[in-house]
């Protein structure tokens, strides 16, 4: 028998630290904006909150079983919107990453596909039957999320395609992963980066820039490294207290790089000071460790796949963002999530929050 | 049921838990580096952040040109660089002083000097440490960016006087606004901008200064410009047409050399000034870059005045030249009889004070009494006129007040009135002061500009031009004091008589062929003569010679002052001559050829010094 979901088995919890990590991205935005040609960049993310609410409402109504049924169907059509992308998609800032639905709205397919992959390797991983994943299961893992990796860094969007990785990574981990495979994976790893280096001809100019500014940040000092080196005079000026809402002076002025969305944590950092920083890191951390919660209640392993699948994405846009905030990455255009300012970026993380919602809402049906 | 949709397998507690303790230590290890930056390298990030920031640099508008009537250039800017120093990092500066001695060589006090000079300033502006920088400067500065970015280049537009000190008291000069002028238009005007500080640069400044723009630019940490903010672009200033003829100009310039005085020519007929000048002078290029402190005050404590426009603002006696006046006075009141006639011995005696003429002329009437300049005659007259008379037409010609000029300072000079002394000197009018006012001496004081608008107005029939230099000007007033043409007739036989006249106080030395050229001399003695001559200084008295032609209703008139040059018919007259000669040529197709006044034969007699008082040359 089937007890329909009710809407007070919302997690509550969580979308308090959702709406307070929401809020303060907002605050920070206008901070960021209202004394430029910008101005009222606040309101346009109140809309996409709005959106994304109203968004997650809806996928928490579907019963991701029926989302999981679909996970073949899915994958395919991801994977044709990827393709089209490349083929007709609309360029902006020399990457092609958008569709045009008519009108003003350009969907983002790759954070389409960062919700696919999720429900497909969940499907996945939920199939496997034995204790331990054997190579070919984790073969056929590899290929499942490489062919979208590929597509995605094709556009070129080198963060995007990296995000897709650690729900098949935290996946496996769970499912059960060999130590032998994982250690020769992480060799792998080790010596795939260095390779991929000596490929570096192949990727764009702007990619190439941003690896070796990372690896050498002293020498570029007004060009590509002036980006993190400003994040992080803006980040240290800050110091403990901060200098207060709307004054901090790098973000004011411009210093900080596209300081309302990628690098909205060195304005508020500026600004907020390291309290600031610790607020806003320990919600996400309560913000993960309240999704393991619920991956923890999960009715089925299904629905742990998946809720842990939007843990690993979240979990992994913090870390690279934060990382590169303070120079501990390169530039990768990974956006904090909920607080950067981007339509597409912040319906996708209400969309996964409305996986998890639906996996909770379930966990007592049967 | 689908094969993977079975609660068969328990949920991962165990490895959930140990992501969550990750999870907390991924979120430690980013909060550890947030803290080094934050509180370990705080203040090392806040020195970097404050060497961020915003640079306004001017835009400096280029001033409006100065063209003569005939679109000649006399005035303009060119581009050129200064060197800013900045001033928002006291410790970058400390640092940057010796590189900026060895590159610049500007000597360290110096600089610390102009840096207390500015140390009541915020701290955002820039000091001007070089004007005007060099090629080698700018190269200084553009490969030092890095190391000394506490330099900055600013664009400025200087003002040119390609012509040096040509037109130059006339022209005026520029400088740094001063306090009371920030005050006034606080809107306006910054700290070091240029405004116009005399002459036509002052009078028109609103028009030819133009508005300057403003570029904000964001500089990072190691001075380099990272975009602009915003840039208004600067709106150059409106150039000017003068009414001055840069060839009559020339003419005049070079007959006065080195002579003390002033000339003024203007066109008789719309007051417009064809030229002018004022000896001493100086040469305005001197203040277009910061002219040094020590050259200021010696060109401002100088006694020669070089400063001072002399065609507006010596106030002199008048001398012979205000005998114009007592005519004019005497005809038109007709308080005397036109025939009126004296016999004249060489003196006369009013009062029981004896005062002496330059020759005996025997019987002399009007006529002959302006061409021989007899000072008897207009003794006579005055005493029958009285101060009243004479000061009404002296002051209906335009005499003792401003002709409205358009230059700033220009000076009323003076016709004393027995109010006028009761007022300052309070004590009755002296019947003995008249007799000296009728020939142009005692405490009647002009400018030369009045004395040839007066000579303009006696031969048109009594209207006042309005002199001015800016052509097309509009808003323009003459004045007017009608004469009856009777009048106009015998005081303008009299001037043509003193120019071609045998008897004539020019002896004939400046006559013009085919040229209605008349005028009247003046040889005024200088105040405090008989002091200096006690003192055994000698002192020549002034010359005077107002011209004009033709003989009535004239084109043309010129008044020229040559201080201590003596006679009026031998310093004044032959510039005056030149000035209309190369009007005529000029008009007449030929342009002229500067010529000079010292070819010209100086009258057979010298003056002695120590004349009696109020004796009077022609």
């Amino acid at each position: 028998m089937k007890d329909r979901p009710r809407i007070q088995d919302f997690d509550w919890t969580l979308l308090g630290i959702v709406g307070a990590i929401s809020g303060m991205g907002v605050l920070e935005i206008y901070s960021s904006t209202h004394a430029s040609a910008m101005a009222g960049m606040q309101w346009k993310q109140l809309i996409w909150i709005a959106i994304g609410l109203a968004g997650m409402l809806l996928i928490s109504r579907i019963d991701y079983h029926t989302l999981m049924d679909q996970a073949p169907t899915l994958y395919a059509a991801g994977i044709a919107g990827l393709l089209v992308v490349l083929v007709i998609g609309y360029s902006r800032l020399g990457a092609k990453r958008w569709i045009s639905l008519g009108g003003l709205v350009n969907l983002q397919v790759s954070e389409i596909m960062k919700l696919i992959i999720i429900i497909v390797l969940a499907r996945y991983f939920a199939e496997v039957r034995t204790e331990r994943l054997t190579l070919s299961d984790l073969l056929k893992i590899g290929i499942l999320t490489l062919i979208p990796v590929g597509l995605i860094l094709k556009q070129p969007d080198l963060g995007t395609a990296m995000v897709l990785v650690p729900v098949a990574v935290v996946g496996a981990f769970f499912a059960g992963i060999h130590w032998k495979h994982a250690a020769v994976g992480l060799i792998l790893v080790a010596l795939l980066v260095p390779l991929g280096w000596n490929m570096r001809r192949h990727l764009k100019p702007y990619q190439q820039q941003r690896i070796q500014t990372f690896l050498h940040p002293e020498e570029d000092q007004r060009g590509a490294g002036y980006q993190i080196f400003q994040s992080e005079i803006a980040v240290g000026s800050g110091g403990f207290w901060g200098k207060g809402f709307g004054k901090g002076s790098q973000n004011q002025l411009g210093f900080v790089p596209v300081r309302y969305s990628d690098f909205i944590l060195a304005a508020l950092a500026e600004e907020q000071g390291f309290i600031g920083v610790c607020l806003v890191l320990l919600l996400y951390l309560g913000l993960i460790l309240r999704l393991v919660d619920n991956a923890q209640k999960a009715k089925d392993r299904a629905g742990m796949y998946v809720v842990m699948g939007v843990t690993a994405i979240l979990g992994f846009h913090v870390l690279v963002n934060a990382s590169m905030v303070i120079g501990y990455m390169p530039v990768t255009g990974i956006p904090l999530p909920l607080m950067s300012y981007g339509g597409s970026a912040t319906a996708f993380v209400f969309l996964a929050l409305g996986l998890v919602m639906n996996v909770r809402m379930r966990r007592f049906v049967n | 049921m689908p094969s993977w949709n079975v609660n068969d397998q328990r949920i991962p507690q165990g490895r959930l838990a140990l992501f969550s303790y990750l999870s907390a230590a991924m979120v430690i290890f980013l909060l550890v580096g947030f803290w080094k930056l934050q509180v370990v390298q705080s203040v090392h990030f806040a020195d970097l952040a404050e060497r961020n920031g915003i640079r306004s640099i001017a835009i400096i508008a280029p001033r409006g040109t100065m063209l003569d009537r005939e679109g000649r250039v006399l005035v303009d800017s060119y581009p050129s660089f200064s060197i800013l120093l900045l001033r928002d990092n006291p410790k970058l500066i400390e640092k940057s002083l010796g590189p900026i001695e060895d590159g610049l060589g500007i000597a360290k006090e110096d600089l610390l000097q102009q840096l207390d000079a500015a140390k009541n300033e915020p701290k955002f502006l820039p000091v001007i440490i070089k004007p005007a920088a060099s090629q080698a400067d700018i190269a200084f500065v553009e490969s030092h960016r890095a190391d000394l970015p506490v330099l900055e280049l600013m664009m400025v537009q200087r003002r040119r006087y390609p012509h040096g000190d040509m037109l130059a008291n006339t022209i005026g000069y520029v400088g740094e606004v001063s306090e009371q002028d920030m005050e006034k238009n606080p809107d306006r005007y910054r700290p070091g901008d240029i405004v116009g500080k005399a002459g036509l640069e002052k009078q028109y400044n609103e028009q030819i200064e133009g508005t300057d723009g403003m570029r904000r630019v964001v500089v990072n940490s190691v001075g380099k410009v990272m975009r602009t903010l915003d840039n208004v672009e600067a709106i150059p200033g409106k150039p000017i047409q003068l009414t001055i003829d840069e060839d009559l100009q020339q003419v005049a310039e070079t007959d006065f050399a080195n002579k003390e005085g002033a000339l003024i020519a203007m066109d008789a007929r719309t007051g417009e000034v064809l030229a002018m000048v004022s000896r001493p002078t100086f040469d305005p290029n001197d203040f277009a870059i910061r002219i040094p402190n020590q050259e200021w005050a010696q060109l401002n404590s100088d006694p020669r005045t070089p400063l001072l426009n002399r065609a507006i603002q010596a106030q002199l006696a008048p001398g012979s030249v205000f005998k114009v006046v007592m005519a004019t006075a005497m005809l038109e009141s007709k308080a005397i009889p036109a025939n009126y006639t004296v016999y004249c011995p060489g003196y006369a005696t009013f009062y029981g004070r004896v005062f002496h003429c330059d020759h005996a002329h025997g019987s002399v009437d009007l006529h002959k009494g302006i061409v021989a300049s007899c000072d008897v005659y207009f003794y006579n007259v005055g005493k029958l006129l009285g101060i009243d008379r004479i000061d009404q037409y002296a002051f209906g010609l335009g005499l003792g007040r401003r002709t409205g000029i358009d230059l700033p300072s220009e000076e009323p000079g003076l016709v004393p009135s027995e109010d006028w002394v009761e007022r300052v000197d309070h004590h009755k009018w002296y019947p003995g002061s008249t007799i000296s006012v009728s020939i142009g001496q005692g405490a009647v004081m002009v400018t030369p500009i009045q004395l040839a608008r007066m000579i303009a107005a006696v031969a048109n029939g009594g209207t006042l031009i309005p002199p001015h230099l800016m052509k097309n000007a509009t808003d323009l007033k003459s004045g007017s004091f009608p004469l009856s043409d009777d009048t106009v007739q015998q005081v303008t036989d009299g001037m043509w008589g003193v120019v071609n006249e045998p008897d004539g106080t020019t002896s004939g030395l400046v006559r013009l062929q085919n040229i209605d050229f008349s005028g009247k001399t003046g040889t005024a003695q200088v105040e405090g003569f008989e002091l200096q001559t006690k003192l055994g200084k000698k002192l020549k008295e002034n010359g005077w010679f107002v011209g004009y032609a033709p003989r009535r209703n004239p084109d043309i008139v010129v008044a020229a002052l040559v201080q201590g040059g003596g006679w009026g018919s031998t310093s004044a007259a032959p510039i005056v001559r030149d000035v209309v000669k190369a009007y005529y040529d000029k008009k007449n197709g030929h342009m002229p050829q500067p010529s000079t006044a010292e070819n010209i034969p100086p009258a057979g007699a010298s003056r002695p010094l120590g004349a009696a008082a109020g004796a009077q040359r022609p």
